[in-house]
């Protein structure tokens, strides 16, 4: 039996995630800090038709795009003359787990069973876990979850205990673990003693699912507007969701159209705490995945993260707690749609950033999400109360996470805050280049960094130069890059 | 309330611990560090237990797992919650905004 201490199986991962993905990551490193993203992408070796088809076969995607018609017109009452696009939404809570995560899992889970993996395991708190599950009920695979729930007091989430329960209603065994970043070892410990397919939200495969999310966004959108959407803006969290919805938009012809990233702002709670754990009333879609994700995206359960928001991200944006309950409740009310409330993050960002955008421009949010028990906004916030957090009526300035809610007043209160996406992507190259100098840097590796961060060579030596370190003379610093 | 005593075959769910405080990653803040790693899971009953006594379960995946027996047959915990005031009134707000807004359908 092997050693199943913590440093005895992570001393293992690498093996037991190349056994569990099927993936040989090695095979796409370069050399250095380089590798190749699009050939890790290429490595599902399906066109993108065929990826709709294998949804298509398990009822996956094709959801209908609804226009906001009254939320519309309230984003045009309050903006500038000429201003306040049309808000369209992708209703993704029709697929069959009732979220998009359905478009990755039923990539993964039709990957495992033509693998001949017998079963699928998936180590997630979210939508995920229910999409997996879900879909492993169609292939008739064995599927267990793993997710990260209670306090140790024994106080669960409960919006995580809802999906816990659909994993459940699915037939997936499912792991209910305390707070904390061990549930990737007790995911190594599953995948080891089971040998099934890890269902990883970071796999080619899991991306490549997205892809078509965003294809059929474009086509929908031309179709009826007759012209590409102007700006898409999606919910981010590990990056997947930016990722394959800008591919897939992409591959739909529309380069132009501007890809906004939105999270709930959760500055300043842990997320490794026990005590904040059960503070914050939303569980994903959250500035504690989002940011560290666009800086860090290669810290997950594989070697290389092919969700890669950096690459694709023009605007990233973050909305309080508050704002996203109160669009919840505007959607129910306004547009007879109950829906989220983790999935309206972009909706609350989206009806802010309308009032910027011409009349006459599409602007489109990419998802929607099912409610139910524990998700819904008066289960979040009873729960919040129960924790002693105030839940007001207020400026969403007053919010302070894990402390106060702030309900706005008024529609007008709504706002998207701006983050600098320049200061992220510097704190990317930094964390990316860790001990080397720029100097070192090959040419392969700086284009590899410009690809990172959508810029140029140029841009990235001017970052570095900037950040303190060696500016690299001109025409010097083009060293093979060493492994 | 479930029964106190679960026979053989009945569902329940388990707790065990996988990481004593000892065992966890270093990288942890404080509060946390404090606490084991604890995970639950449910499923039949190998042999009759009371709650609080360790018993083996097997999942519905055919699966086996020690640990102390938390409950019998237990309901989700979670509910929709209460009517909030502070959203309550927010339809009503936003509805009474558009009936006098000057903005046309476009």
């Amino acid at each position: 039996m092997p050693d199943r201490s913590y440093a005895a199986v992570m001393a293992r991962r690498s093996a037991i995630i190349e056994q569990a993905t099927g993936v040989q990551y090695e095979l796409f490193e370069r050399g250095g800090l380089a590798f190749d993203y699009e050939s890790v992408m290429a490595s599902v070796g399906l066109a993108l038709e065929e990826v709709a088809a294998i949804q298509r076969d398990v009822s996956v995607g094709e959801t209908p795009l609804l226009e906001l018609g009254n939320l519309t017109r309230l984003a045009r009452e309050l903006a500038p003359p000429g201003k306040g696009a049309r808000i369209v939404v992708k209703d993704e809570a029709a697929n069959p787990s009732g979220s998009f995560k359905a478009r990755r899992a039923a990539l993964a889970v039709h990957r495992a069973k033509s693998l001949g993996y017998e079963g699928v395991v998936a180590a997630t708190s979210g939508n995920y876990g229910a999409a997996v599950a879900s879909q492993a009920a169609m292939r008739g695979l064995p599927c267990i979850v793993l997710q990260e729930v209670y306090d140790s007091s024994g106080r669960g989430q409960p919006e995580i205990l809802e999906k816990g329960r659909a994993c459940e209603a699915y037939g997936a065994e499912v792991w209910q673990l305390t707070v904390g970043p061990e549930l990737f070892y007790a995911l190594l410990l599953v995948l080891e003693e089971t040998g099934y397919f890890s269902a990883s939200l970071y796999t080619p495969y899991a991306v490549a699912g997205i892809e078509t999310l965003g294809w059929e966004l474009g086509r929908q959108v031309r179709e009826r507007y007759g012209r590409a959407p102007d700006a898409v803006v999606v919910t981010h969290a590990g990056g997947g969701n930016v990722t394959g919805t800008a591919r897939g938009l992409l591959a739909a012809g529309c380069a132009e159209t501007q890809i906004v990233g939105a999270s709930v702002d959760l500055r300043g709670l842990h997320m490794a705490s026990d005590r904040d754990f059960n503070r914050k009333s939303f569980t994903t879609g959250h500035t504690g995945f989002g940011v560290p994700f666009l800086a860090n995206p290669d810290r997950v359960d594989v070697p290389r993260n092919a969700a890669r928001p950096l690459r694709y991200l023009d605007r990233y944006v973050t909305v309080t707690q508050g704002e996203v309950f109160y669009v919840t409740e505007a959607l129910a009310q306004l547009e007879g749609l109950e829906r989220g409330p983790a999935g309206n993050t972009s909706l609350a960002a989206a009806f802010a950033l309308a009032q910027e955008l011409d009349r006459d421009a599409v602007l489109a949010v990419q998802e929607t999400e099912y409610t139910g028990a524990g998700k819904h906004p008066n289960a979040q916030l009873t729960f919040a109360r129960e924790l002693g957090i105030e839940v007001r009526r207020g400026h969403p300035r007053e919010s302070v996470p894990g402390r106060v809610i702030a309900i706005p007043r008024s529609p007008d209160e709504l706002a998207a805050e701006e983050w600098d996406l320049g200061a992220i992507k510097r704190s990317f190259l930094r964390g990316a280049l860790g001990e080397r100098l720029p100097s070192t840097l090959s040419d392969e590796e700086l284009e590899f960094l410009a690809a990172e961060t959508k810029s140029t060579v140029e841009t990235v030596e001017r970052w570095l130069g900037e950040d303190g370190r060696s500016p690299l003379p001109p025409g010097t610093g083009r060293q093979p890059a060493t492994a | 309330m479930a029964e106190e005593v679960g026979r053989r075959g009945d569902w329940g769910e388990i707790r065990f611990v996988l990481l004593a405080p000892e065992e966890r990653t270093a990288s942890l803040p404080a509060d946390t560090r404090r606490v084991p790693l604890e995970a639950r899971l449910k499923g039949f009953l190998r042999t009759d237990a009371r709650v609080g006594e360790q018993v083996e379960i097997e999942t519905v995946l055919g699966r086996r797992a020690t640990g102390t027996l938390t409950g019998l047959f237990p309901p989700p915990g979670h509910t929709f919650g209460r009517p909030v005031p502070e959203l309550l009134s927010v339809g009503r707000e936003l509805r009474a905004l558009l009936a006098s807004s000057a903005i046309d359908d476009a």
